[in-house]
């Protein structure tokens, strides 16, 4: 291994472009919009649920509002973000299409990341017979909040099916991107991608 | 002939006090400002109003608490709704139970932190608590306004507001502050002075009033005004005071102001006494005794004409009207500010969904805005408790806003 490791927010950071308006959907404590304003001079707002979570981002003086996702995304206007994030989010929503089509509509460039069920060790537990217990799915199967478990692969049909233009994807394990065999090897599974069905605005 | 100024002035803050007490929540002890005292400005030029009509010679009263500092520049204004006074903070010396309708939120240490900050609580006109209003003499006439007294609106209050700091020589807040029609306020600022404003926090508040919402205020007017103690409005002159009608209107403006939630849990169907009484005009559940002395105790200090204007204030107050319904439109005059935006979810007269309105039109136009949406159980009067979460915003916002102050 020769790259230096890395977290998940600089990895994301990246695929931002400099200047971009970005809408973070479950934004948590709001740290990585704090690093995208004044790393890369980006500008606007995350969405956050937990309370502790929105205190956090008005303490750092991240925009924040507080919505339920599963509720749409009615409050922001078609396209009026360049990027909109969906980081270790999707996996919560019930309505996971909704939210997917949503942050097309919102979005110019959507990028989103979540658990990677299908990453080697889970496949061993489920060869075991037990649904795994890992530092990404640290829940038992009776109380993880990850309702919607998929993989890598099981996204890029979903992507497909929703016409979405997939820009870029690669997995994320141990502070490092894989782009090697993703589904196998990664933990996490990241996708960048614009909407492409006609129609489309701009 | 009764003198209903003196009977008005005193009782107010120690009913809010009161009201909050009713709903049981346990109020932390911090520093408290100690004892203040009102000050009074009078203006002599006339107040041009949004009716057309002008104002002159008029006073507002209000309150200060904390220094201004050097460079003028750590102001905040607090603004008031329908019942409140410019008392937000503080006692007054020699009256019990005198704590400012505000307390929980302003004093030293406390999140909008006057060891830091210089705030200031202003009567709105119009009112019965010190600022020229409809008990008041009109200078036409040599007698009282009464119901003469001018309609004002939302953005006559801030306008007079803004006068007086200029007297004060402040040219501008730091930030304005406000719930309910206090929020209106608070937003109309950022509408009508938005070089004089830094920050707007609006809690419990909405872009203009619902059917339902005019509805509620319109029952209550009904009840004032169809009292045969009404006259027109001109019940002073005849030594009597429409009591029953502000009993009944605050009766119906206190249902709105609870959830329906903390109105069972307080309540429920308890019985004054084991057995049925079998009459329909005795109380028989607690909640109509509460309510009856609510309305009792609100007709001893409030003023019926301030009532009706103040109700009509909230049902005028619509930024987005002049801009073709488009509230986004409206606030594009507010760009560069940045707002903190609050509600309850449990305030069912002013809905978490009319703040989310207020959210999407500063998205709209890109403005800076923390929201938060608090799950609390009591309803509209949410916002005059310390529910941590909500205390914990505002004093996240004070605190940014304090660190970007010049010295």
């Amino acid at each position: 291994m020769s790259a230096a490791v890395t977290t998940e927010i600089e990895l994301i950071a990246e695929l931002v472009p400099a200047g971009a308006r970005v809408l973070d959907l479950g934004c948590g404590n709001g740290a990585l919009l704090a690093h995208l304003q004044q790393a890369k001079g980006c500008t606007g707002y995350g969405v956050e649920i937990d309370d502790d979570n929105v205190l956090a981002c008005a303490r750092r003086g991240v925009n924040v509002v507080q919505l339920n996702l599963e509720d749409g995304l009615a409050l922001f206007e078609d396209r009026s973000f360049d990027v909109v994030l969906q980081l270790q989010t999707l996996q919560h929503l019930r309505n996971t299409e909704k939210m997917l089509r949503e942050t097309a509509r919102v979005g110019t460039i959507g990028i989103v990341s979540f658990p990677n069920f299908a990453h080697w060790p889970n496949r061993l537990s489920v060869l075991r017979g037990r649904m795994p217990v890992t530092k990404i799915l640290p829940y038992q199967w009776y109380d993880t909040p990850n309702i919607r478990v998929g993989t890598f692969a099981d996204f890029e049909v979903l992507a497909r099916r929703h016409g979405l233009n997939l820009l870029d994807s690669f997995g994320f394990h141990a502070g490092q991107a894989v782009r090697r065999w993703p589904n196998l090897m990664a933990s996490v599974a990241v996708f960048k991608f614009e909407r492409s069905q006609p129609g489309a605005i701009g | 002939m009764p003198n209903p100024v003196t009977a008005l002035s005193q009782a107010a803050p120690g009913f809010f006090i009161a009201r909050i007490i009713a709903i049981s929540l346990p109020t932390r002890t911090m520093a408290t400002i100690g004892h203040v005292t009102p000050q009074k400005m009078f203006f002599e030029p006339p107040l041009p109003l949004m009716s057309g009509a002008w104002l002159a010679g008029y006073e507002l009263v209000y309150e200060t608490y904390g220094t201004l500092n050097a460079a003028r520049s750590n102001a905040v204004l607090v603004c008031h709704a329908l019942n409140a006074s410019h008392h937000v903070a503080g006692t007054h010396a020699g009256v019990e139970r005198s704590e400012g309708w505000w307390d929980n939120l302003v004093g030293p240490g406390k999140p909008l932190d006057t060891n830091r900050f210089f705030v200031i609580g202003v009567n709105n006109l119009g009112s019965c608590f010190g600022s020229t209003g409809p008990l008041d003499t009109n200078p036409a006439t040599g007698t009282p306004w009464g119901a003469d007294f001018p309609v004002i609106t939302v953005e006559d209050w801030v306008d007079a507001q803004a006068l007086l700091f200029d007297r004060l020589g402040i040219s501008k807040l730091a930030a304005v502050l406000g719930g309910s029609l206090g929020g209106m306020q608070a937003l109309s600022w950022t509408l009508r002075h938005p070089g004089r404003v830094g920050e707007c926090i609006a809690v419990a508040t909405a872009p203009n009033l619902s059917a339902q919402n005019i509805a509620f205020n319109e029952v209550a007017r009904r009840a004032i005004i169809t009292d045969p103690d009404f006259h027109g409005g001109h019940y002073y002159a005849h030594g009597v005071l429409p009591k029953r009608g502000l009993r009944v209107a605050r009766m119906i403006g206190h249902i709105t102001y609870l959830s329906d939630d903390s109105m069972e849990e307080k309540f429920g169907r308890e019985m004054r006494s084991a057995e049925l009484g079998y009459s329909t005009q005795d109380i028989e559940f607690q909640i109509e005794s509460y309510l009856r002395y609510q309305g009792d105790k609100f007709s001893e200090y409030f003023d019926a004409n301030t009532y009706l204007l103040i109700t009509r204030a909230l049902d005028y107050f619509d930024p987005a009207r002049a801009f073709g319904g488009n509230l986004s439109a409206a606030f594009e005059a507010a760009r560069g500010k940045r707002f903190t935006v609050v509600s309850f979810t449990t305030d069912w007269r002013f809905s978490p969904a009319r703040s989310r309105e207020i959210v999407k039109a500063l998205v709209d136009n890109r403005i800076a805005v923390t929201y938060a949406e608090i799950a609390a159980p009591h309803g509209h009067d949410a916002f005059l408790l310390d529910d941590p979460r909500y205390h914990g915003v505002l004093r996240a916002t004070f605190d940014r806003i304090a660190a970007g102050l010049a010295p």
